[in-house]
């Protein structure tokens, strides 16, 4: 806290040189861990250029910064960078000839050869041009377990998704809630996505998803993921939480035997002083299918028409994937570098375990890439209402997402 | 006759000019601005308002959402609770502190403050209160009442009482104030004069009082009314419209379909029927109070 | 010349006293049935209101580890006020920790303005939609409140353009003008109900007297609708004060309003939530507010009779 402090006091006084421009970042990173990440960026940037890095924290994540970030572009007065989640989001703009091209840098510092996995440039790219610069990776298929949950109630740890199931019933006897599900529709529709990529594979998302194939969505392929999520919601009855912090919190406590979620739980894993292996147990892909997904952020620039600006523009794109500031940025954030070339000894042992198997090429897109907001937005709506309401059988389910999928672009 | 049109026109004329401010915010914000919303809700407008019509298509895939259906019925039942409790309660506090009573001021405080807290927070605070492990619920078992349940907001059928009472909490107070300003705007005479010809208070507050005060009953109901149909951060903050969907409100269905969804044609398909209803009632509201040119 | 005294003693005839309390009934004994009745409903009344008050002073003064523990009904066995110096002067806001105080002075800047223009301009409208009426008055009164019932963010985009076409996008001057329009409706719709319900032959004497426009409304209707004007003022301030949707959309980082910080403190999704100095924020967010309530009122006891005849 008082190195950030002092990192504003030295932003605030850095004097602005000839040529040197105030370059406006607007993000949602407003947590404990998210802001000693960002930092990171800014004092790369501050420190190796003649630029400053002008704060703009919005909380309250997409919903409440996006709306912020259109008004300051269409209203002709725009930030100088801007984070989004990659994928489909900014297509809108980029074709509205808001975002500038940043292919000249991406091709002068070889990002091509260099970011890893290479669907992440792909999600930035929009007729072969490079709109974005890739910043890290984020996985959704974890299951996190409470070791002392299991040990109260006489059990093993379980290594898999079915053990883990088979043992439902044992913890609610012992008086620990099997698993913690936050209220939060996007946490729903997250667990049943990991659900998905990890009991039928992740082949079966990339093409429903992808291809919207209603077909396949309709199959017995994925009758079988709804009844498995039937088994999760009967497991998740009475974890009345909102937040998913507060779900991991539940997990943390041993109240709760295990929670699916994306890899940004382990920092409250962290901040709670609990150690990989003893306390908690994380198994990637819920110890079925070993894949992660690589979804994850990146920064955007829109057209400005200054070439201060743009110079400065041009400078933080090169820093972002800098190798130094790419290992102290997701150091702090608990995610995946976007470049295989650098040096992460410092990670604690759920990482590595990110780490390999994403060297293994197991790696699958986001479901962010695949899919529209709005067709996000739809699943949210269909599996906070599924896994809330019992009464829902996993056929209605299906049919319901067999309409999203049809209906999506 | 075709001399009278210009008087016509100037009559009056410092009245018009200081209207102008109101005229041009009419017109160009609230006529032009629903007029654009309903224009771009035939639209497949998604990041960016775009003139692609689609015709239909928004407003028939509303109707079809089941989440839209549900927000409705929601906003009927928080609604007519929400209208008719404030109401009630807001006027019966004002008649009490009319009384002379003491210490007015800080009761006036006490019951206002609530409002100067953002629906976000008055959404956090109520989800604690109501939080059966260390709320109310909580307390009352440790009294010994063992068996005492009292659990709305993890309980679908009843989860929208437990954001009434939220919306109460911090909606009542400026009710209160409102019907407490229109009861100091009433003469000290009709006091005097019903207690001279001895009628009972509670009689002068009901036919005497009250139907004077029709003006800032009106006032009431639409402030009440305008909150009421724009809900919105209170469910977000206190239920995130859980759970599952059984607290979603129609507010939040535009704002997550605009902003989180990127649809903005769902979005403002979804204001529009909003804003159809409003009309509906609106319109002929106004031509009961104008038509028939009585001043209120 | 409109002489207010004569028009008053006109309306309420000639022994009218100078009154500076309440207007309802004379005050009885003390401990009557009656007066037993209305302290104890107060103070029930008053109980409900200030239990999530003390819940949350409570809990602003408790550390983390206590907050865990989750008895929120509690005393804090050990008082801290960490939460509070970190909600005022530390919490982070992205990269800037400088808490609260960093939009305190923002807020001040577009409060201040906004509120003034946005009921001077409404009070005028309601003047003149309740005694000088113009042909189509209503038609633009009943869009008025039409208006009000719209929810804000589907305005955002279209009023962003208009904005940037009169060249006011992204400064103070444009903030204000979004303030003023948004609360047009209903303070509007409040000036001119209560101008409505004052005694008309207090405004008939008045045009008998020869009195204008500006005449009538700064001579009589002003000092006669004091507690109308606290109401507009505790409605509009709280609205403005603890606006963060246009202060983030329609300005830029150097004068983002405070509730910007408290949405930051508040809302911040991923990472361990930080409950004692959220409720530190937002009491201290709270406290202009909350000030002006109390101050105002001293203008809320003023009753017609005595604004007529002091006026």
């Amino acid at each position: 806290m008082k190195k950030l402090a002092m990192l504003c006091a030295a932003t605030a006084l850095t004097p602005v040189g000839a040529g040197a421009a105030e370059l406006e970042v607007t993000h949602w990173w407003t947590s404990g861990g998210e802001a000693a990440a960002v930092a990171k960026f800014a004092e790369a940037f501050n420190e190796n250029t003649e630029h400053t890095w002008v704060d703009g924290a919005i909380a309250g994540g997409g919903g409440t910064a996006r709306p912020v970030m259109v008004s300051r572009i269409i209203g002709g007065d725009p930030m100088g960078a801007f984070q989004f989640n990659h994928g489909r989001q900014a297509e809108e703009l980029i074709e509205a000839g808001l975002l500038r091209d940043m292919t000249h840098v991406a091709e002068e510092e070889g990002w091509k050869e260099i970011v890893n996995p290479p669907s992440l440039l792909e999600a930035c790219t929009v007729d072969g041009r490079i709109y974005c610069a890739p910043v890290n990776i984020h996985s959704w298929q974890w299951l996190w377990l409470s070791n002392d949950a299991f040990a109260e109630a006489g059990l093993d740890v379980p290594a898999n998704w079915d053990e883990f199931v088979e043992a439902g019933d044992a913890l609610r006897e012992a008086g620990i809630q099997p698993l913690a599900l936050g209220g939060q529709p996007w946490q729903s529709s997250g667990l049943f996505n990991v659900l998905m990529a990890t009991l039928a594979g992740p082949e079966v998302l990339e093409q429903i998803y992808g291809e919207k194939d209603a077909e396949l969505a309709a199959s017995d392929t994925m009758a079988r993921v709804f009844q498995a999520a039937a088994d999760a919601r009967e497991m998740a009855q009475g974890s009345n939480v909102i937040d998913w912090n507060q779900a991991t919190n539940m997990v943390i406590t041993d109240a709760a035997g295990g929670q699916v979620m994306g890899d940004w739980a382990q920092g409250e894993f962290a901040v709670a002083g609990e150690v990989a292996g003893e306390d908690y147990t994380c198994i990637p892909g819920l110890g079925v299918h070993e894949v992660i997904s690589t979804g994850g952020d990146a920064f955007y620039f829109p057209e400005t028409g200054d070439a201060e600006t743009e110079a400065a523009q041009d400078a933080l794109a090169r820093i972002l994937l800098n190798p130094d500031t790419q290992v102290a940025f997701n150091l702090a954030k608990g995610s995946l570098p976007i470049r295989g070339d650098v040096d992460l000894t410092a990670a604690n042992d759920c990482m590595k375990k990110g780490l390999e198997i994403l060297e293994a090429g197991n790696t699958m897109p986001d479901v962010n890439m695949l899919n529209t907001e709005d067709t996000n937005n739809q699943l949210n709506d269909l599996f906070v209402e599924f896994f809330n309401d019992p009464s829902i059988t996993p056929e209605d389910a299906q049919e319901r997402f067999v309409s999203i999928v049809e209906s999506a672009e | 006759m075709a001399s009278g049109r210009p008087i016509q026109l100037f009559r009056n004329m410092t009245a018009k000019i200081a209207a102008i401010p109101m005229i041009l915010t009419a017109l160009v914000i609230f006529v032009g601005g629903t007029a654009w919303t309903v224009v771009y809700s035939f639209t497949n407008s998604k990041l960016l308002p775009r003139a692609n019509f689609v015709g239909l298509d928004q407003y028939e895939r509303l109707w079809n959402t089941n989440r839209w259906i549900v927000s409705i019925e929601n906003l009927l039942i928080y609604g007519i609770c929400m209208l008719v409790l404030s109401f009630i309660i807001g006027f019966v506090l004002a008649a009490l502190m009319d009384q002379k009573i003491r210490f007015e001021n800080t009761f006036r405080t006490i019951i206002l403050y609530p409002f100067a807290l953002s629906f976000i927070v008055t959404g956090l605070i109520w989800q604690w209160l109501l939080n059966p492990d260390f709320g109310v619920q909580n307390v009352v078992r440790g009294l010994g009442w063992v068996s005492f349940e009292f659990d709305p907001l993890n309980n679908s059928s009843i989860v929208i009482y437990g954001v009434l009472i939220a919306g109460l909490w911090q909606g009542t107070g400026l009710v209160m104030v409102l019907m407490l300003a229109g009861l100091r705007g009433i003469d000290q005479e009709i006091w005097k004069a019903a207690r001279v010809d001895g009628i009972p208070m509670w009689k002068t507050y009901l036919y005497i009082v009250v139907p004077m005060l029709r003006p800032v009953f009106i006032t009431s109901i639409v402030i009440i009314a305008s909150g009421i149909v724009r809900v919105y951060d209170l469910v977000v903050a206190q239920t995130a419209g859980g759970p599952g969907i059984s607290s979603e409100v129609p507010a939040k269905y535009v704002y997550d379909y605009m902003f989180q969804g990127q649809n903005l044609g769902q979005g403002f398909a979804a204001s529009t029927m909003m804003l159809l209803a409003v009309a509906i009632v609106i319109i002929p509201w106004a031509y009961l109070e104008f038509g028939s040119r009585n001043r209120g | 010349m409109a002489n207010p005294a004569t028009i008053s003693t006109a309306v309420a005839g000639a022994d009218t006293l100078p009154l500076d309390g309440p207007q309802g009934p004379r005050p009885r004994p003390r401990l009557s049935r009656r007066n037993i009745f209305i302290y104890g409903t107060m103070l029930v009344v008053a109980v409900y209101y200030l239990l999530p008050l003390y819940v949350m002073i409570v809990t602003s003064l408790k550390g983390m580890p206590e907050i865990r523990l989750g008895n929120i009904f509690s005393p804090p066995m050990e008082i801290t006020f960490e939460p509070w110096v970190k909600a005022w002067a530390e919490a982070c806001t992205g990269l800037n920790c400088d808490g609260l105080s960093r939009g305190f002075w923002n807020s001040v800047k577009i409060t201040v303005p906004s509120v003034f223009l946005s009921i001077a301009v409404a009070s005028v409208n309601g003047y003149a939609l309740s005694n000088w009426k113009f042909k189509g008055a209503d038609i633009f009164f009943t869009i008025l409140i039409f208006g009000a019932f719209i929810p804000y963010q589907v305005m955002l985009y279209p009023i962003v353009i208009i904005l940037r076409e009169i060249g006011l996008y992204g400064s103070l001057g444009g903030l204000v003008i979004v303030h003023v329009i948004f609360g047009m409706p209903i303070v509007t719709l409040l000036f001119r109900n209560y101008f409505a319900s004052l005694p008309e032959e207090l405004f008939k004497a008045a045009r008998v007297d020869g009195a204008g426009f500006w005449q009538i409304y700064f001579q009589i209707m002003l000092p006669m609708s004091l507690p109308i004007f606290v109401v507009a003022m505790i409605i509009q301030v709280t609205g403005i004060w603890n606006d963060f949707l246009f202060g983030v959309v329609y300005t830029k980082p150097d004068t983002y309003p405070m509730t910007v910080q408290l949405n930051n403190i508040v809302n911040s999704v991923q990472g361990v939530k930080e409950y004692n100095v959220n409720m530190a924020a937002t009491i201290l967010t709270g406290l202009v507010p909350l000030v002006i309530y109390f101050v105002s009122g001293k203008l809320f006891v003023r009753g017609i009779a005595a604004g007529a005849v002091k006026g």
